[in-house]
């Protein structure tokens, strides 16, 4: 369980968010929407450890641990995994190796041993399958030279292999053409166990056809202003945030 | 509340990470309490004289030795580098350590090394015993000023191969060593050279006889132990026709506050059809985070092609010293024959480094390929400079130069210095070079998968410098990879 209470955050000297709280129990899927500017990203990285934002205020505790006193791969071995909007390039370092090195810090922050070569191939090949990555890319350098749809099938690949229990899905949507988002959005809910809980950042109705939210939250000017199930996230795609805003006054 | 908490942990876990990183840093500090002979400090004709007596020297070379350090006393020392070098004081080192000394006569066999010299050896992962070898690896053990054993001497031998240290050499087969000594380079090439020419004192030579491939690895292992002295290796390669050798050197030194001076000659030469194979992982002492102590590196480091299709790579790993100044170079004299620099130069706090090679083309259709990745972390200066030189009747010559420069943080230097002189309009030479950082959405990254800082930086470090890795001898790859790791660690974050 992940509970956010009264967070203020900025980055630079500019506060982001203006006091959210949300609670997201074990299974559920939260979908997270709103303006541009908003706050939806810098929710995502303050959950995630990004040291470029700063927290000014609250807490963010999961499964009973303060998040915010853990340093970004403890939170990553706690089972927090991001689908970045913005998946970097790292020349130099292969796919492979790159992935054996997560997986293999996990297991030992878990006191478990390396995995074996063969054991670890084994597991890239099963994954791969699931969200239907070339094998290529494998042997590429990470992210370097992916298309953008590779890159966000990258990501979910990557969260396969590192079977985390809260997802934060930001804008895992955007830049995919309708068969890449179907493949992207059927390889998480495959992932996906009774306890894997997710934020999923959209500003589109349509990945939400294929993972369906327990709730719906839009955010605006760093605070949650409106909670509602899965309708609300068809009448923003209908009518946009204008009515929201207006009830707000 | 929760941003002091977090802010306080934040510093907390940094302290303690600075912390661990200063204590390990450098993993072979340690000295080793042996008896040792060291003669006074200073230099002069007699102490020239003295080192030459100690080793029993026929009396050419005591000439050749003499005529060196006459030179070298009309030469200033240089400072074009791109390094600053501190003000030596000649006189305030000894030219001669000797911790064999005990035993009477020097070793004869392992029963009669001091067993302290044997742990020395074993701690930095050399075992001097053979059958404890690191498989098909031959080593020669120096030790300051003096050779301490070289394994599978008989073995070698067999094969016709010669591989002892230069002192034994110049006992055993003086011809030899008269005959190719100071033919690559010439005692009065440089200011460092004219001092190692007259006072060098163990080093390995190493004689391949025609048609012959080397059936091991042959390694020589520096390390210096002795304080306030200078080490003055001498190695001599000779590769006669249709053979080949693969030859490591690797390096350490205790950690001392002062500096210690190590000047070396590597003379390689390559007859027809031969190839050389030169591999070096120096991980001589740096000097602590504030840039005290550590070694000057100041090497001369060459080698002739003189037969055609002959062939030299070059391969260094370069992270320790306080200062690296050399250009392992190579003279393409041979038709056909091709030369090869593979380059890693690691620099960290206060390091400085100024390196590359020389590809000197003077036979037709020669070919030379140049890959120098420079990395720079925390305030050091990381240079590289390199020489490609195509003489008038070199028809057909090429070059290729690819330089990469990797930045770690924001207070370190990268800089590049090629250098061409083109003399025949039918070479084809090419140059590229890059430089790049590491910046912080990369290593977030690595660290939203659950890759620690330090962790991602070996990861990309070793990625970016894998095409030079991948050119050492596979125990040496791994070796070099994990050095790699170590010397950047706690630089980014």
């Amino acid at each position: 369980m992940l509970e956010i209470k009264n967070l203020h955050a900025k980055v630079g000297d500019k506060e982001i968010l203006k006091g959210v709280n949300l609670t997201i129990n074990d299974g559920e899927i939260h979908a997270l929407m709103g303006t541009n500017g908003a706050g939806k990203s810098t929710l995502s990285n303050v959950i995630v450890g990004n040291p470029n934002y700063e927290v000014m205020e609250g807490s963010i505790t999961f499964n009973g641990q303060d998040l915010l006193a853990m340093s970004p791969e403890e939170r990553a071995h706690a089972g927090i995994f991001m689908s970045f909007q913005v998946p970097i390039e790292i020349p130099g370092v292969s796919m492979t190796n790159f992935m054996r090195a997560a997986v293999n810090a996990r297991r030992e922050a878990q006191g478990k041993e390396p995995l074996k070569s063969t054991d670890f191939l084994k597991v890239m090949r099963e994954k791969r399958k699931l969200v239907e990555i070339d094998q290529k890319l494998m042997n590429r350098s990470v992210n370097e030279g992916f298309s953008g749809g590779e890159r966000k099938r990258n990501e979910i690949f990557q969260m396969a292999m590192l079977e985390p229990t809260f997802c934060i899905l930001d804008e895992t949507d955007s830049g995919l053409d309708v068969d890449a988002l179907r493949i992207v959005a059927e390889g998480f809910n495959k992932l996906r166990t009774e306890e894997t809980s997710a934020i999923v950042i959209t500003h589109y109705q349509r990945l939400l056809d294929y993972i369906r939210p327990d709730f719906v939250h839009v955010l605006i000017d760093g605070k949650i202003v409106k909670t509602g199930t899965a309708e609300l996230a068809q009448q923003i795609e209908e009518q946009g945030f204008d009515w929201i805003k207006e009830e707000l006054v | 509340m929760s941003e002091k908490n977090e802010k306080e942990q934040g510093t907390n876990r940094t302290n303690e990470f600075v912390r661990s990183v200063a204590e390990k840093k450098y993993e072979f500090g340690f000295t080793t309490d042996v008896h040792t002979e060291i003669i006074e400090k200073g230099l002069n004709a007699d102490v020239v004289r003295l080192i030459s007596e100690k080793k029993g020297e026929p009396d050419w070379l005591l000439q050749f030795r003499l005529e060196a350090y006459r030179y070298w006393l009309t030469q200033v020392q240089p400072t074009w580098g791109h390094v600053h070098l501190p003000e030596i004081d000649y006189q305030a080192i000894s030219y001669y350590a000797d911790p064999t000394a005990k035993s009477k006569k020097g070793p004869q066999s392992v029963e009669e090394i001091d067993p302290e010299l044997m742990k020395t050896f074993d701690k930095l992962g050399i075992p001097l015993e053979e059958r404890l070898a690191l498989s098909g690896t031959a080593v020669d053990a120096v030790m300051d000023s003096v050779s301490v054993k070289t394994t599978f001497k008989e073995k070698l031998s067999e094969k016709g191969i010669i591989f002892c240290s230069i002192s034994e050499a110049v006992k055993n087969h003086p011809d030899l060593v008269r005959q190719y000594l100071g033919s690559v380079v010439p005692p009065k090439d440089n200011y460092f050279a004219a001092l190692n020419s007259a006072v060098f004192s163990d080093g390995s030579f190493v004689y391949i006889p025609k048609n012959t491939r080397c059936p091991m690895e042959l390694s020589t292992y520096f390390r210096i132990n002795a304080r306030n002295t200078g080490q003055f290796e001498r190695t001599l390669i000779v590769c006669d026709e249709g053979s080949y050798v693969s030859y490591l050197e690797g390096c350490t030194a205790p950690m001392r506050d002062e500096n210690q001076l190590h000047a070396a000659i590597v003379e390689i030469v390559v007859m027809d059809n031969a190839e050389v194979k030169y591999s070096t992982v120096q991980n001589w002492y740096p000097g602590d985070a504030e840039g005290r102590g550590g070694v000057l590196n100041l090497v001369t480091k060459r080698g002739d092609l003189r037969g055609v299709n002959s062939k030299l790579s070059w391969t260094q790993v370069e992270t320790g010293s306080a200062i690296t100044w050399k250009y392992p170079s190579c003279v393409l004299r041979g038709d056909n024959s091709q030369a090869e620099f593979y380059s890693v130069a690691v620099t960290n706090h206060h390091q400085e480094a100024d390196t590359g090679t020389k590809m000197i083309h003077i036979g037709k259709n020669t070919r030379s390929t140049i890959i120098s990745k420079g990395i720079s972390a925390g305030q050091s200066q990381n240079s590289y400079r390199g020489l490609v030189r195509v003489g008038k009747q070199a028809d057909g010559a090429r070059n290729y130069s690819s330089c990469d420069s990797l930045l770690l943080g924001s207070q370190c230097g990268a800089h590049t210095f090629p250098y061409m002189d083109i003399h025949n309009n039918t070479a084809t030479v090419e140059h590229e070079a890059t430089t790049s950082k590491i910046n912080e959405d990369q290593l977030f990254y690595c660290n939203q998968r659950g890759i620690s800082t330090e962790e991602a930086v070996g990861l990309i470090v070793n990625g970016y410098a894998k095409e030079v890795i991948n050119k050492l001898p596979m125990e040496f790859a791994v070796e070099a990879q994990k050095l790699l790791s170590v010397s950047l660690e706690g630089t980014v974050g």
